[in-house]
Protein backbone atom coordinates (compact mmCIF):
# COMPACT_ATOMS: atom_id res chain seq x y z
CA UNK A 1 0.00 0.00 0.00
CA UNK A 2 2.75 2.57 0.61
CA UNK A 3 4.45 1.59 -2.86
CA UNK A 4 1.17 2.21 -4.43
CA UNK A 5 0.37 5.85 -2.30
CA UNK A 6 3.75 6.39 -3.50
CA UNK A 7 3.47 5.93 -6.95
CA UNK A 8 0.56 7.56 -6.75
CA UNK A 9 2.07 10.58 -4.97
CA UNK A 10 4.39 10.75 -8.30
CA UNK A 11 1.99 10.62 -10.69
CA UNK A 12 -0.25 13.63 -9.01
CA UNK A 13 2.73 15.61 -8.47
CA UNK A 14 3.47 15.19 -12.42
CA UNK A 15 0.32 16.65 -13.17
CA UNK A 16 0.51 19.51 -11.00
CA UNK A 17 4.44 20.25 -12.10
CA UNK A 18 3.50 19.95 -15.96
CA UNK A 19 0.67 22.12 -17.42
CA UNK A 20 -1.55 19.35 -18.09
CA UNK A 21 -3.32 19.67 -14.74
CA UNK A 22 -3.89 23.20 -15.35
CA UNK A 23 -4.96 22.76 -18.82
CA UNK A 24 -7.13 20.14 -18.21
CA UNK A 25 -8.91 21.90 -15.13
CA UNK A 26 -9.02 25.03 -17.22
CA UNK A 27 -10.60 23.48 -19.95
CA UNK A 28 -12.62 21.55 -17.75
CA UNK A 29 -13.71 25.37 -15.86
CA UNK A 30 -14.28 27.44 -18.87
CA UNK A 31 -16.91 24.71 -20.80
CA UNK A 32 -18.58 24.02 -17.53
CA UNK A 33 -18.86 27.96 -17.00
CA UNK A 34 -19.99 28.33 -20.45
CA UNK A 35 -23.12 25.96 -20.28
CA UNK A 36 -23.90 26.96 -16.68
CA UNK A 37 -24.41 30.09 -17.45
CA UNK A 38 -26.49 29.14 -20.37
CA UNK A 39 -28.65 26.87 -18.50
CA UNK A 40 -29.15 29.01 -15.63
CA UNK A 41 -29.91 32.03 -17.78
CA UNK A 42 -32.53 29.72 -19.71
CA UNK A 43 -33.98 28.71 -16.33
CA UNK A 44 -34.46 32.52 -15.18
CA UNK A 45 -36.06 33.44 -18.53
CA UNK A 46 -38.13 30.73 -18.71
CA UNK A 47 -39.13 30.83 -14.99
CA UNK A 48 -40.08 34.83 -15.50
CA UNK A 49 -41.95 33.51 -18.74
CA UNK A 50 -44.50 31.00 -16.63
CA UNK A 51 -44.98 33.48 -13.60
CA UNK A 52 -46.03 36.69 -16.19
CA UNK A 53 -48.49 34.39 -18.06
CA UNK A 54 -49.74 33.44 -14.51
CA UNK A 55 -49.46 29.86 -15.23
CA UNK A 56 -47.37 29.29 -12.13
CA UNK A 57 -50.47 30.18 -9.76
CA UNK A 58 -50.45 27.33 -7.18
CA UNK A 59 -47.97 25.73 -8.92
CA UNK A 60 -44.50 24.08 -7.76
CA UNK A 61 -41.29 26.39 -9.33
CA UNK A 62 -39.43 24.64 -11.43
CA UNK A 63 -36.97 22.37 -10.67
CA UNK A 64 -32.88 23.36 -10.50
CA UNK A 65 -31.81 19.57 -10.44
CA UNK A 66 -34.02 19.04 -13.66
CA UNK A 67 -33.31 22.07 -15.37
CA UNK A 68 -30.01 22.83 -14.51
CA UNK A 69 -28.26 20.15 -12.77
CA UNK A 70 -28.92 17.44 -14.97
CA UNK A 71 -28.37 18.83 -18.15
CA UNK A 72 -24.70 20.01 -17.09
CA UNK A 73 -23.78 16.71 -15.42
CA UNK A 74 -25.13 14.15 -17.52
CA UNK A 75 -24.90 15.95 -20.79
CA UNK A 76 -22.32 17.98 -20.91
CA UNK A 77 -19.82 16.43 -18.48
CA UNK A 78 -19.88 13.16 -19.95
CA UNK A 79 -18.77 14.60 -23.30
CA UNK A 80 -16.40 17.04 -21.59
CA UNK A 81 -14.76 14.15 -19.79
CA UNK A 82 -14.92 11.95 -23.11
CA UNK A 83 -12.52 14.99 -24.22
CA UNK A 84 -10.34 15.15 -20.80
CA UNK A 85 -9.23 11.50 -20.00
CA UNK A 86 -7.45 10.87 -22.61
CA UNK A 87 -5.33 14.09 -22.06
CA UNK A 88 -4.84 12.34 -18.46
CA UNK A 89 -4.24 9.12 -18.89
CA UNK A 90 -2.31 9.19 -22.34
CA UNK A 91 0.71 10.10 -20.43
CA UNK A 92 0.79 7.21 -18.14
CA UNK A 93 3.03 4.56 -19.58
CA UNK A 94 3.78 6.45 -23.09
CA UNK A 95 6.05 8.73 -21.06
CA UNK A 96 7.76 6.56 -18.87
CA UNK A 97 8.47 4.37 -21.79
CA UNK A 98 10.25 7.17 -23.95
CA UNK A 99 12.10 8.91 -20.67
CA UNK A 100 13.52 5.60 -19.69
CA UNK A 101 11.99 5.83 -16.41
CA UNK A 102 9.96 2.82 -16.99
CA UNK A 103 13.35 0.18 -16.24
CA UNK A 104 13.19 2.07 -12.66
CA UNK A 105 9.60 1.41 -12.10
CA UNK A 106 9.98 -2.54 -13.10
CA UNK A 107 13.51 -2.55 -11.93
CA UNK A 108 12.37 -1.60 -8.32
CA UNK A 109 11.24 -3.79 -5.84
CA UNK A 110 6.99 -3.02 -6.44
CA UNK A 111 4.66 -5.83 -8.41
CA UNK A 112 3.74 -4.28 -11.57
CA UNK A 113 0.03 -4.06 -9.64
CA UNK A 114 1.45 -1.89 -7.38
CA UNK A 115 2.75 0.79 -10.07
CA UNK A 116 -0.65 0.26 -12.21
CA UNK A 117 -2.89 0.99 -8.99
CA UNK A 118 -0.48 3.70 -8.11
CA UNK A 119 -0.80 5.23 -11.65
CA UNK A 120 -4.60 4.88 -11.95
CA UNK A 121 -4.53 6.55 -8.35
CA UNK A 122 -2.92 9.52 -8.90
CA UNK A 123 -5.09 9.48 -12.53
CA UNK A 124 -7.84 9.05 -10.41
CA UNK A 125 -7.27 12.28 -8.26
CA UNK A 126 -6.59 14.53 -10.73
CA UNK A 127 -10.15 13.12 -12.20
CA UNK A 128 -11.65 14.07 -8.77
CA UNK A 129 -10.18 17.61 -8.83
CA UNK A 130 -12.01 17.90 -11.72
CA UNK A 131 -15.22 16.82 -10.20
CA UNK A 132 -15.11 18.86 -7.45
CA UNK A 133 -14.92 21.57 -8.99
CA UNK A 134 -18.44 21.01 -10.83
CA UNK A 135 -19.55 22.20 -7.07
CA UNK A 136 -17.84 25.59 -7.70
CA UNK A 137 -20.88 26.07 -9.83
CA UNK A 138 -23.40 23.42 -8.47
CA UNK A 139 -22.93 25.49 -5.12
CA UNK A 140 -24.09 28.70 -6.79
CA UNK A 141 -27.56 27.01 -6.84
CA UNK A 142 -27.85 25.63 -3.34
CA UNK A 143 -26.54 29.20 -1.86
CA UNK A 144 -29.53 31.07 -4.21
CA UNK A 145 -31.80 28.28 -4.24
CA UNK A 146 -32.78 25.00 -2.86
CA UNK A 147 -32.06 21.83 -5.48
CA UNK A 148 -32.39 18.84 -4.38
CA UNK A 149 -29.38 17.15 -2.91
CA UNK A 150 -29.63 13.21 -3.55
CA UNK A 151 -30.05 13.18 -7.04
CA UNK A 152 -26.90 15.45 -7.42
CA UNK A 153 -24.90 12.79 -5.08
CA UNK A 154 -25.96 10.08 -7.73
CA UNK A 155 -24.58 11.93 -10.42
CA UNK A 156 -21.59 12.93 -9.08
CA UNK A 157 -21.01 9.22 -8.18
CA UNK A 158 -21.86 8.17 -11.48
CA UNK A 159 -19.43 10.78 -12.75
CA UNK A 160 -16.76 9.46 -10.94
CA UNK A 161 -17.50 5.49 -11.61
CA UNK A 162 -17.52 6.43 -15.25
CA UNK A 163 -14.44 8.48 -15.38
CA UNK A 164 -13.02 5.74 -13.70
CA UNK A 165 -13.73 3.53 -16.33
CA UNK A 166 -12.68 5.08 -18.66
CA UNK A 167 -9.56 6.00 -17.23
CA UNK A 168 -8.60 2.32 -16.63
CA UNK A 169 -9.07 2.37 -20.22
CA UNK A 170 -6.94 5.06 -21.41
CA UNK A 171 -4.14 3.44 -19.14
CA UNK A 172 -4.17 0.40 -20.88
CA UNK A 173 -3.91 2.18 -24.34
CA UNK A 174 -0.76 4.03 -23.12
CA UNK A 175 1.00 0.96 -22.74
CA UNK A 176 0.98 0.18 -26.28
CA UNK A 177 2.99 3.20 -27.62
CA UNK A 178 6.09 5.65 -26.57
CA UNK A 179 3.95 8.60 -28.47
CA UNK A 180 1.98 9.83 -26.04
CA UNK A 181 -0.03 11.67 -28.76
CA UNK A 182 -1.17 8.12 -30.13
CA UNK A 183 -2.25 7.07 -26.90
CA UNK A 184 -4.01 9.91 -26.02
CA UNK A 185 -5.79 9.63 -29.94
CA UNK A 186 -6.52 6.22 -29.90
CA UNK A 187 -8.08 6.16 -26.19
CA UNK A 188 -10.31 9.28 -27.49
CA UNK A 189 -11.38 7.52 -30.87
CA UNK A 190 -12.07 4.42 -28.72
CA UNK A 191 -14.23 7.08 -25.88
CA UNK A 192 -16.22 8.09 -28.80
CA UNK A 193 -16.99 4.89 -30.31
CA UNK A 194 -18.14 3.41 -26.72
CA UNK A 195 -20.25 7.03 -26.42
CA UNK A 196 -22.10 6.49 -29.62
CA UNK A 197 -22.12 2.90 -29.24
CA UNK A 198 -25.85 2.54 -28.24
CA UNK A 199 -27.19 4.69 -30.93
CA UNK A 200 -27.34 1.99 -33.17
CA UNK A 201 -30.10 0.04 -30.65
CA UNK A 202 -32.18 2.60 -31.12
CA UNK A 203 -33.03 1.13 -34.35
CA UNK A 204 -32.29 -2.01 -34.02
CA UNK A 205 -33.48 -5.01 -32.25
CA UNK A 206 -32.47 -8.56 -30.52
CA UNK A 207 -29.60 -10.10 -28.88
CA UNK A 208 -26.93 -8.17 -30.92
CA UNK A 209 -28.77 -4.93 -30.23
CA UNK A 210 -29.06 -5.85 -26.49
CA UNK A 211 -25.30 -6.67 -26.04
CA UNK A 212 -24.17 -3.57 -27.89
CA UNK A 213 -26.43 -1.52 -25.68
CA UNK A 214 -25.74 -3.03 -22.30
CA UNK A 215 -21.66 -2.48 -23.72
CA UNK A 216 -22.59 0.70 -23.66
CA UNK A 217 -20.67 3.24 -21.37
CA UNK A 218 -23.06 5.83 -21.55
CA UNK A 219 -26.57 3.21 -20.97
CA UNK A 220 -25.62 2.68 -17.69
CA UNK A 221 -25.02 6.49 -17.13
CA UNK A 222 -28.79 7.01 -17.27
CA UNK A 223 -29.90 5.51 -14.16
CA UNK A 224 -27.57 8.10 -12.13
CA UNK A 225 -28.60 11.19 -14.03
CA UNK A 226 -32.30 10.24 -13.33
CA UNK A 227 -30.59 10.32 -9.30
CA UNK A 228 -30.91 6.38 -9.18
CA UNK A 229 -28.06 4.61 -7.74
CA UNK A 230 -28.76 0.76 -9.43
CA UNK A 231 -26.44 -1.99 -8.29
CA UNK A 232 -25.87 -3.14 -11.52
CA UNK A 233 -24.64 0.15 -13.32
CA UNK A 234 -21.87 0.31 -10.08
CA UNK A 235 -21.11 -3.61 -10.90
CA UNK A 236 -20.37 -2.34 -14.74
CA UNK A 237 -17.91 0.29 -14.18
CA UNK A 238 -16.56 -1.75 -11.57
CA UNK A 239 -16.15 -4.68 -13.65
CA UNK A 240 -14.77 -1.79 -16.77
CA UNK A 241 -12.19 -0.52 -14.29
CA UNK A 242 -11.54 -4.19 -13.08
CA UNK A 243 -10.88 -4.84 -16.78
CA UNK A 244 -8.95 -1.85 -17.78
CA UNK A 245 -6.20 -2.84 -14.69
CA UNK A 246 -5.86 -6.09 -16.00
CA UNK A 247 -5.27 -5.37 -19.56
CA UNK A 248 -2.91 -3.17 -18.03
CA UNK A 249 -0.88 -5.85 -16.27
CA UNK A 250 -1.13 -7.93 -19.04
CA UNK A 251 0.81 -5.40 -21.63
CA UNK A 252 3.39 -4.17 -18.79
CA UNK A 253 4.09 -7.21 -18.55
CA UNK A 254 4.12 -8.19 -22.35
CA UNK A 255 6.82 -5.01 -21.91
CA UNK A 256 9.27 -8.00 -19.82
CA UNK A 257 9.19 -10.66 -22.69
CA UNK A 258 8.60 -8.52 -25.42
CA UNK A 259 8.53 -11.90 -27.70
CA UNK B 1 26.59 -12.67 -5.37
CA UNK B 2 25.38 -13.28 -9.35
CA UNK B 3 25.27 -15.97 -10.88
CA UNK B 4 23.87 -16.08 -14.20
CA UNK B 5 23.68 -19.98 -15.51
CA UNK B 6 22.69 -20.63 -19.42
CA UNK B 7 21.11 -17.76 -20.16
CA UNK B 8 19.38 -17.08 -23.69
CA UNK B 9 17.08 -14.16 -24.50
CA UNK B 10 15.69 -14.23 -27.91
CA UNK B 11 13.55 -11.18 -29.02
CA UNK B 12 11.06 -12.94 -31.80
CA UNK B 13 13.68 -14.66 -34.27
CA UNK B 14 16.25 -12.50 -32.57
CA UNK B 15 18.96 -14.17 -31.02
CA UNK B 16 19.89 -11.54 -28.54
CA UNK B 17 21.83 -13.42 -26.09
CA UNK B 18 23.24 -17.27 -26.35
CA UNK B 19 23.67 -19.49 -23.72
CA UNK B 20 26.00 -17.00 -21.41
CA UNK B 21 27.48 -18.35 -18.32
CA UNK B 22 29.62 -16.52 -15.43
CA UNK B 23 29.54 -15.85 -12.05
CA UNK B 24 30.42 -12.75 -9.78
CA UNK B 25 31.99 -12.98 -6.61
CA UNK B 26 31.22 -10.66 -3.55
CA UNK B 27 32.90 -7.14 -3.56
CA UNK B 28 34.47 -7.76 -7.78
CA UNK B 29 33.81 -5.22 -10.36
CA UNK B 30 32.97 -7.16 -13.46
CA UNK B 31 33.12 -5.46 -16.92
CA UNK B 32 31.34 -5.91 -19.48
CA UNK B 33 33.03 -5.46 -22.90
CA UNK B 34 31.41 -5.72 -26.44
CA UNK B 35 30.99 -3.83 -29.43
CA UNK B 36 27.30 -2.16 -29.61
CA UNK B 37 24.37 -4.63 -29.98
CA UNK B 38 26.32 -7.57 -28.79
CA UNK B 39 24.02 -8.04 -26.09
CA UNK B 40 25.26 -6.25 -23.09
CA UNK B 41 22.21 -4.21 -21.96
CA UNK B 42 19.94 -6.91 -22.57
CA UNK B 43 22.23 -9.24 -20.26
CA UNK B 44 21.94 -6.25 -17.63
CA UNK B 45 18.27 -6.41 -18.10
CA UNK B 46 17.64 -9.39 -17.09
CA UNK B 47 20.09 -9.60 -14.39
CA UNK B 48 18.44 -6.52 -12.86
CA UNK B 49 14.40 -8.08 -13.39
CA UNK B 50 13.52 -5.65 -16.61
CA UNK B 51 13.52 -8.66 -19.05
CA UNK B 52 12.80 -11.80 -17.95
CA UNK B 53 15.16 -14.81 -19.61
CA UNK B 54 13.79 -16.89 -22.74
CA UNK B 55 15.95 -20.12 -20.85
CA UNK B 56 18.18 -20.21 -18.54
CA UNK B 57 18.65 -18.83 -14.30
CA UNK B 58 19.55 -16.13 -13.17
CA UNK B 59 20.05 -15.03 -9.47
CA UNK B 60 20.92 -12.25 -7.34
CA UNK B 61 22.24 -12.89 -3.35
CA UNK B 62 20.64 -16.40 -3.81
CA UNK B 63 17.70 -14.83 -5.48
CA UNK B 64 16.20 -16.29 -8.77
CA UNK B 65 15.13 -13.26 -10.55
CA UNK B 66 12.23 -15.05 -11.81
CA UNK B 67 10.84 -16.65 -8.62
CA UNK B 68 11.54 -14.11 -6.08
CA UNK B 69 12.19 -10.84 -8.33
CA UNK B 70 11.49 -8.43 -5.42
CA UNK B 71 14.03 -9.90 -2.96
CA UNK B 72 16.36 -10.00 -5.74
CA UNK B 73 15.00 -6.50 -6.94
CA UNK B 74 15.62 -4.98 -3.21
CA UNK B 75 19.58 -5.73 -3.27
CA UNK B 76 20.25 -4.35 -6.97
CA UNK B 77 21.10 -1.35 -7.82
CA UNK B 78 20.59 -0.25 -11.74
CA UNK B 79 21.93 2.84 -13.86
CA UNK B 80 20.11 2.20 -17.38
CA UNK B 81 22.24 3.86 -20.23
CA UNK B 82 20.05 6.51 -20.15
CA UNK B 83 19.98 7.91 -16.03
CA UNK B 84 16.12 6.68 -15.23
CA UNK B 85 15.45 10.65 -14.10
CA UNK B 86 11.98 12.86 -13.93
CA UNK B 87 12.78 16.23 -15.20
CA UNK B 88 10.58 18.02 -13.69
CA UNK B 89 11.72 17.02 -10.58
CA UNK B 90 14.06 18.56 -8.22
CA UNK B 91 16.96 16.04 -7.32
CA UNK B 92 15.56 15.76 -3.42
CA UNK B 93 12.07 14.86 -4.62
CA UNK B 94 12.59 12.12 -6.91
CA UNK B 95 16.03 10.36 -4.74
CA UNK B 96 12.67 10.76 -2.09
CA UNK B 97 10.09 8.81 -4.68
CA UNK B 98 13.11 6.39 -5.58
CA UNK B 99 14.28 5.63 -2.02
CA UNK B 100 10.56 5.18 -0.96
CA UNK B 101 9.65 2.37 -4.09
CA UNK B 102 13.11 1.29 -3.56
CA UNK B 103 11.86 0.53 0.20
CA UNK B 104 14.39 2.61 2.36
CA UNK B 105 11.95 2.96 5.87
CA UNK B 106 10.78 6.37 6.22
CA UNK B 107 12.77 7.49 9.09
CA UNK B 108 15.76 6.91 7.07
CA UNK B 109 15.08 8.58 3.98
CA UNK B 110 16.09 11.68 5.25
CA UNK B 111 19.84 10.57 6.07
CA UNK B 112 20.30 7.83 2.71
CA UNK B 113 19.40 10.84 0.85
CA UNK B 114 22.20 13.39 2.54
CA UNK B 115 24.75 10.26 2.27
CA UNK B 116 24.02 9.54 -1.71
CA UNK B 117 24.18 13.17 -2.68
CA UNK B 118 27.64 13.44 -1.25
CA UNK B 119 28.96 10.39 -2.42
CA UNK B 120 27.55 11.65 -5.73
CA UNK B 121 28.87 14.86 -5.48
CA UNK B 122 25.10 16.15 -6.43
CA UNK B 123 25.44 17.84 -2.68
CA UNK B 124 25.17 21.59 -4.38
CA UNK B 125 22.13 20.91 -7.26
CA UNK B 126 19.80 19.02 -4.61
CA UNK B 127 17.25 21.96 -4.80
CA UNK B 128 17.84 22.35 -8.91
CA UNK B 129 14.88 20.85 -11.16
CA UNK B 130 16.92 17.88 -12.91
CA UNK B 131 16.32 18.45 -16.15
CA UNK B 132 17.49 21.47 -16.14
CA UNK B 133 21.13 20.04 -14.94
CA UNK B 134 23.98 19.18 -17.05
CA UNK B 135 24.50 15.68 -18.30
CA UNK B 136 26.93 14.96 -16.20
CA UNK B 137 25.33 15.90 -13.31
CA UNK B 138 22.65 14.07 -14.08
CA UNK B 139 24.23 10.60 -15.09
CA UNK B 140 25.11 11.34 -11.15
CA UNK B 141 22.47 11.72 -9.98
CA UNK B 142 21.17 8.23 -11.86
CA UNK B 143 24.18 6.81 -9.71
CA UNK B 144 22.91 7.97 -6.75
CA UNK B 145 19.64 6.73 -7.35
CA UNK B 146 21.19 3.30 -7.98
CA UNK B 147 23.32 3.79 -4.38
CA UNK B 148 19.95 4.93 -2.44
CA UNK B 149 18.85 1.64 -0.92
CA UNK B 150 22.68 0.53 -0.57
CA UNK B 151 22.00 -2.42 -2.56
CA UNK B 152 24.43 -5.68 -2.41
CA UNK B 153 24.93 -5.53 -6.39
CA UNK B 154 25.06 -2.78 -8.38
CA UNK B 155 24.24 -3.13 -12.42
CA UNK B 156 25.93 -0.03 -14.26
CA UNK B 157 25.42 0.11 -17.63
CA UNK B 158 27.78 2.07 -19.99
CA UNK B 159 28.15 4.61 -16.68
CA UNK B 160 30.59 7.18 -18.44
CA UNK B 161 28.66 7.34 -22.16
CA UNK B 162 28.37 10.72 -23.24
CA UNK B 163 30.07 12.63 -20.17
CA UNK B 164 33.04 14.92 -21.06
CA UNK B 165 36.90 13.73 -20.20
CA UNK B 166 36.54 15.35 -16.26
CA UNK B 167 33.41 14.01 -16.27
CA UNK B 168 34.67 10.58 -17.35
CA UNK B 169 37.37 10.40 -14.58
CA UNK B 170 35.19 11.34 -11.89
CA UNK B 171 32.65 8.77 -12.65
CA UNK B 172 35.80 6.02 -12.71
CA UNK B 173 37.05 7.24 -9.51
CA UNK B 174 33.54 6.75 -7.94
CA UNK B 175 33.13 3.37 -8.71
CA UNK B 176 36.53 2.56 -8.08
CA UNK B 177 35.23 3.99 -4.83
CA UNK B 178 32.56 1.64 -4.22
CA UNK B 179 34.01 -1.54 -4.85
CA UNK B 180 34.19 -3.62 -2.18
CA UNK B 181 31.48 -2.39 -0.79
CA UNK B 182 29.28 -3.41 -3.84
CA UNK B 183 29.61 -5.94 -6.17
CA UNK B 184 29.77 -4.20 -9.77
CA UNK B 185 29.20 -5.47 -12.79
CA UNK B 186 29.51 -2.38 -15.51
CA UNK B 187 28.98 -2.32 -19.24
CA UNK B 188 31.16 -0.58 -21.77
CA UNK B 189 32.51 -0.33 -25.34
CA UNK B 190 35.34 1.92 -24.32
CA UNK B 191 38.21 -0.38 -23.72
CA UNK B 192 40.41 2.15 -20.97
CA UNK B 193 37.29 1.80 -19.58
CA UNK B 194 37.57 -1.61 -18.73
CA UNK B 195 41.48 -1.54 -17.73
CA UNK B 196 40.81 1.39 -15.52
CA UNK B 197 38.03 0.42 -13.49
CA UNK B 198 37.49 -3.64 -13.62
CA UNK B 199 39.21 -6.68 -11.72
CA UNK B 200 37.67 -9.22 -14.05
CA UNK B 201 36.57 -8.59 -18.07
CA UNK B 202 34.34 -10.82 -19.87
CA UNK B 203 33.77 -9.57 -23.88
CA UNK B 204 30.77 -10.31 -25.23
CA UNK B 205 30.19 -10.33 -29.05
CA UNK B 206 27.13 -11.42 -31.08
CA UNK B 207 25.11 -12.69 -27.61
CA UNK B 208 28.27 -14.76 -26.70
CA UNK B 209 31.12 -14.57 -24.21
CA UNK B 210 34.01 -14.87 -26.22
CA UNK B 211 36.79 -14.14 -23.50
CA UNK B 212 37.40 -13.53 -19.76
CA UNK B 213 39.86 -12.83 -17.51
CA UNK B 214 41.31 -9.99 -15.78
CA UNK B 215 42.65 -7.23 -18.61
CA UNK B 216 46.41 -8.44 -17.69
CA UNK B 217 45.58 -12.07 -18.62
CA UNK B 218 43.34 -11.12 -20.98
CA UNK B 219 46.40 -9.38 -22.85
CA UNK B 220 48.77 -11.89 -22.08
CA UNK B 221 46.90 -15.20 -23.53
CA UNK B 222 45.78 -13.50 -26.62
CA UNK B 223 49.51 -12.86 -27.45
CA UNK B 224 50.74 -16.29 -29.03
CA UNK B 225 53.38 -14.52 -30.25
CA UNK B 226 55.82 -11.56 -30.12
CA UNK B 227 55.73 -8.70 -32.14
CA UNK B 228 58.71 -6.21 -32.80
CA UNK B 229 58.46 -3.24 -34.62
CA UNK B 230 62.03 -2.74 -36.77
CA UNK B 231 62.55 1.17 -38.67
CA UNK B 232 65.51 0.93 -41.19
CA UNK B 233 66.98 2.88 -43.78
CA UNK B 234 68.21 0.65 -46.95
CA UNK B 235 66.58 -1.20 -50.20
CA UNK B 236 62.97 -2.53 -48.74
CA UNK B 237 62.67 -5.68 -50.37
CA UNK B 238 65.84 -6.91 -49.95
CA UNK B 239 65.89 -5.95 -46.32
CA UNK B 240 62.70 -7.27 -45.73
CA UNK B 241 63.74 -10.53 -47.34
CA UNK B 242 66.51 -10.36 -44.61
CA UNK B 243 64.69 -10.35 -42.00
CA UNK B 244 62.21 -13.37 -42.89
CA UNK B 245 65.32 -15.37 -43.13
CA UNK B 246 66.14 -14.64 -39.10
CA UNK B 247 65.63 -18.35 -37.29
CA UNK B 248 62.30 -17.15 -35.39
CA UNK B 249 60.67 -14.78 -37.49
CA UNK B 250 57.09 -15.76 -38.59
CA UNK B 251 56.04 -13.22 -40.39
CA UNK B 252 57.24 -9.63 -42.02
CA UNK B 253 55.37 -6.76 -42.99
CA UNK B 254 56.39 -3.78 -44.26
CA UNK B 255 54.53 -0.89 -42.14
CA UNK B 256 54.74 2.33 -43.52
CA UNK B 257 57.41 3.72 -46.20
CA UNK B 258 58.83 6.98 -46.87
CA UNK B 259 62.15 7.58 -48.45
CA UNK B 260 64.00 4.68 -47.92
CA UNK B 261 62.79 4.64 -44.37
CA UNK B 262 60.61 1.63 -43.83
CA UNK B 263 59.08 0.14 -40.92
CA UNK B 264 58.18 -3.78 -40.23
CA UNK B 265 56.35 -5.26 -38.00
CA UNK B 266 58.17 -8.87 -37.28
CA UNK B 267 55.94 -11.32 -35.43
CA UNK B 268 58.18 -13.87 -33.92
CA UNK B 269 57.41 -17.30 -32.15
CA UNK B 270 56.24 -16.77 -28.46
CA UNK B 271 59.03 -17.03 -25.99
CA UNK B 272 61.72 -16.21 -28.81
CA UNK B 273 63.53 -12.50 -28.52
CA UNK B 274 64.81 -11.71 -31.78
CA UNK B 275 65.56 -8.24 -31.21
CA UNK B 276 69.51 -9.18 -31.23
CA UNK B 277 69.31 -11.13 -33.76
CA UNK B 278 67.14 -8.64 -36.30
CA UNK B 279 69.62 -5.85 -35.08
CA UNK B 280 72.89 -7.55 -36.21
CA UNK B 281 71.06 -8.76 -39.58
CA UNK B 282 70.51 -5.13 -40.74
CA UNK B 283 73.83 -3.80 -38.98
CA UNK B 284 75.98 -6.64 -41.19
CA UNK B 285 74.53 -6.02 -44.25
CA UNK B 286 75.03 -2.18 -43.97
CA UNK B 287 72.01 -0.77 -43.77
CA UNK B 288 70.86 1.57 -41.03
CA UNK B 289 69.21 0.59 -38.29
CA UNK B 290 66.77 3.68 -36.88
CA UNK B 291 64.89 2.10 -34.22
CA UNK B 292 63.95 -1.49 -32.65
CA UNK B 293 61.47 -1.93 -30.07
CA UNK B 294 58.45 -4.62 -29.01
CA UNK B 295 55.28 -4.04 -29.80
CA UNK B 296 52.31 -5.57 -26.51
CA UNK B 297 48.69 -5.80 -28.21
CA UNK B 298 46.91 -3.04 -26.76
CA UNK B 299 43.44 -4.31 -25.22
CA UNK B 300 42.20 -2.69 -28.38
CA UNK B 301 43.93 -5.33 -30.40
CA UNK B 302 42.48 -8.24 -28.35
CA UNK B 303 39.41 -6.27 -28.58
CA UNK B 304 39.07 -6.54 -32.30
CA UNK B 305 40.39 -9.72 -32.91
CA UNK B 306 37.99 -11.56 -30.29
CA UNK B 307 34.97 -9.31 -32.01
CA UNK B 308 35.48 -9.57 -35.64
CA UNK B 309 36.82 -13.05 -35.70
CA UNK B 310 33.68 -14.09 -37.54
CA UNK B 311 33.75 -11.80 -39.80
CA UNK B 312 37.50 -13.09 -40.77
CA UNK B 313 39.01 -9.77 -40.50
CA UNK B 314 41.03 -9.88 -37.46
CA UNK B 315 44.49 -8.41 -37.75
CA UNK B 316 45.29 -12.28 -37.44
CA UNK B 317 43.40 -15.02 -37.89
CA UNK B 318 46.05 -17.45 -37.04
CA UNK B 319 46.55 -17.51 -33.35
CA UNK B 320 42.75 -16.86 -32.16
CA UNK B 321 41.90 -20.66 -31.74
CA UNK B 322 44.29 -20.57 -28.91
CA UNK B 323 42.62 -17.52 -26.88
CA UNK B 324 39.23 -17.94 -27.54
CA UNK B 325 37.13 -20.43 -25.37
CA UNK B 326 38.93 -19.56 -22.56
CA UNK B 327 35.98 -19.22 -20.62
Amino acid sequence: MRNVIAVAGKELRAYFHSPIAYLVMTVYAALLGFFFYSFTATYVVQSFRIQAMGGGMGAPPMSLNEYIIRPLLAGVLTVVILLLVPLITMRLYAEEKRSGTIELLLTSPLTDLEVILGKFLGAMALYAVLVAMTFLYVGYLFLHGNPNAKPLLAQVLGLLLYGAALLALGMWFSTFTKNQIVAGVVAFAVFLLLFVMDWVTAYGSGRASDVISYLSLTKHFDNFAKGVIDLSDVVFYVSVVVLGIFLTARSVDALKGRA
Amino acid sequence: MIEVAGLTKRFGPTLAVSDVSFEVQKGEVLGFLGPNGAGKTTTMRVITGYLSPSEGRVRVAGYDVVEEPLEAKRRTGYLPEAPPVYPDMTVVEYLAFVARIKGVPRREIQTRIEEVSEKCAVTDVTDRQIGKLSKGYRQRVGLAQALIHNPEVLILDEPTAGLDPKQIIETRELIRGLAGQHTIVLSTHILPEVSKTCERVLVINQGKIVASGTPQELTHRLQGYETVLLTAEGPAAEMMERLQRVSGVNLVEPRDAADSRVTFEVHAEKGHDVRAELARAIVESRWKLLELKTSGLSLEDIFLQLTTKDLGEGPDTSDKSSVVGIV
